[in-house]
């Protein structure tokens, strides 16, 4: 089953109170963080936290992904030499422009998997886009690489890039948010929203996870763990849709019993998206535990 | 791994251990341990800052560690920053998890 990334936790990597705690909340991803949390004198220790952790504490079966520092430089590739041994994290690129800084990364990576004898390309990436260039590019950047399991985006790099500043209602991440889910969408991973850092605001909170939800991306990186709640409930499918989508793979199972080609619910034709969208919403809710016993033999 | 000069990693924060590493031209291992639970795991954060210190080919050193009820896999990083900064060395070693 396709792996959920309703939230994804930032963690910063030089915290060791918060690396500790991290395993315990219910988020799908924990993310590292080497780069912008972390000061430049406390890189290494940041570093040194991060790989230990990696390669002692147990996450259970969720997602880990360390934000590296930039690649080209000295500091993202010690990044890499450490966080690629712990084979247990998705690399995070940050400030992505362009397909060739995913694919400089993705290089590092190869060399030090061939060095230390890991099977190549079992490394996942994910690649973040925080300015005007990236997100023009971000159909070049979804595409570049098969280890990547999906693209994000960064707004407050990218708002102070455009000249502007975030609102309430987001306005100014409407055409990179749309962008970034395009190119997703259109290379088949996974599209992931920024964070929203006025962690005291639930409100402003819930309207930007209703409006990403609907906009259709997968996820969101969060800063806090009290805003789990909060996205998993708007991702978590009502009754109602829950009920639909299992007709809908009733509906299926009956066609394919009766040796049909052609399947259809109360006199309308389920054709592929429509069975897509049922799978989707039953992931969704198996996820969030919402879906009865019976109805999981069904699916 | 020779150590150069004293340096410190780490904080005073709950879970974290403060950490400094200083010369001991000839003198071995002296650990000085502060924790706030000193009674119960005094003996076993010792044992864990000298084994990572031994790991790196350290055998002369000077600790000096404030422990705020830090783990052990936070204790060894905090050893090995603040190693690899008294040793002026950048050459670090990361093993494969297995």
């Amino acid at each position: 089953m396709k792996r959920l990334r309703r939230t994804m936790l930032f963690v910063p990597g030089n915290n060791p109170g918060m690396i500790k705690d991290a395993g315990i909340y219910a988020q799908d991803a924990i993310m590292f963080d080497l780069e912008d949390s972390v000061s430049l004198a406390e890189k290494d220790a940041a570093r040194f936290l991060v790989y230990e952790a990696l390669m002692t504490m147990d996450y259970g079966d969720k997602e880990l992904v360390v934000r590296i520092n930039d690649p080209s430089a000295r500091g993202g590739r010690e990044d890499l030499e450490a966080i690629v041994r712990t084979r247990r994290a998705v690399i995070r690129l940050p400030k992505t422009e362009t397909a060739e800084d995913v694919l400089l990364c993705e290089k590092e990576i190869a060399r030090i998997e061939g060095e230390c004898g890991i099977e190549e390309g079992s490394t996942p990436m994910m690649a973040a886009i925080e300015s005007a260039a990236g997100v023009l590019n971000a159909r070049e950047i979804a595409f570049s690489s098969k280890r990547l399991t999906g693209i994000a985006l960064g707004a407050e790099d990218y708002v102070t890039d455009l000249k502007t500043n975030r609102s309430p209602g987001g306005i100014e991440l409407l055409f990179g948010r749309s962008m970034i889910l395009l190119a997703a969408r259109a290379a088949g991973i996974d599209a992931i929203d920024t964070v929203y850092s006025d962690v005291n605001n639930e409100e402003g909170f819930r309207a930007e996870v209703e409006l990403i939800h609907q906009l259709g991306f997968d996820g969101k990186s969060i800063i806090n763990p009290r805003q789990i709640k909060t996205v998993h409930e708007i991702y978590t499918p009502s009754e109602k849709e829950i009920a639909k989508a299992q007709a809908v793979m009733e509906a299926i199972e009956e066609a394919r019993r009766k040796g049909s080609g052609v399947i259809s619910l109360n006199g309308k034709m389920v054709d592929r998206p429509i069975v897509l969208r049922a799978q989707r919403v039953l992931a969704l809710a198996r996820a969030a535990g919402v879906l009865r016993e019976e109805a999981e033999n069904d699916a | 791994m020779k150590v150069l000069k004293a340096a410190v990693s780490g904080t005073m924060e709950s879970s974290d251990i403060m950490v400094t590493v200083a010369p001991n031209e000839g003198g071995g291992l002296a650990i000085d341990l502060n924790s706030t639970v000193e009674k119960q795991f005094g003996a076993a954060i010792r044992a864990a800052i000298a084994e990572t210190l031994e790991q790196l080919g350290i055998r002369d050193a000077r600790v000096t560690a404030v422990d705020k009820g830090a783990l052990d896999c936070v204790i060894r990083a905090r050893v090995k920053a603040s190693a690899f900064r008294a040793c002026e060395r950048e050459d670090y070693v990361w093993e494969v998890r297995t």
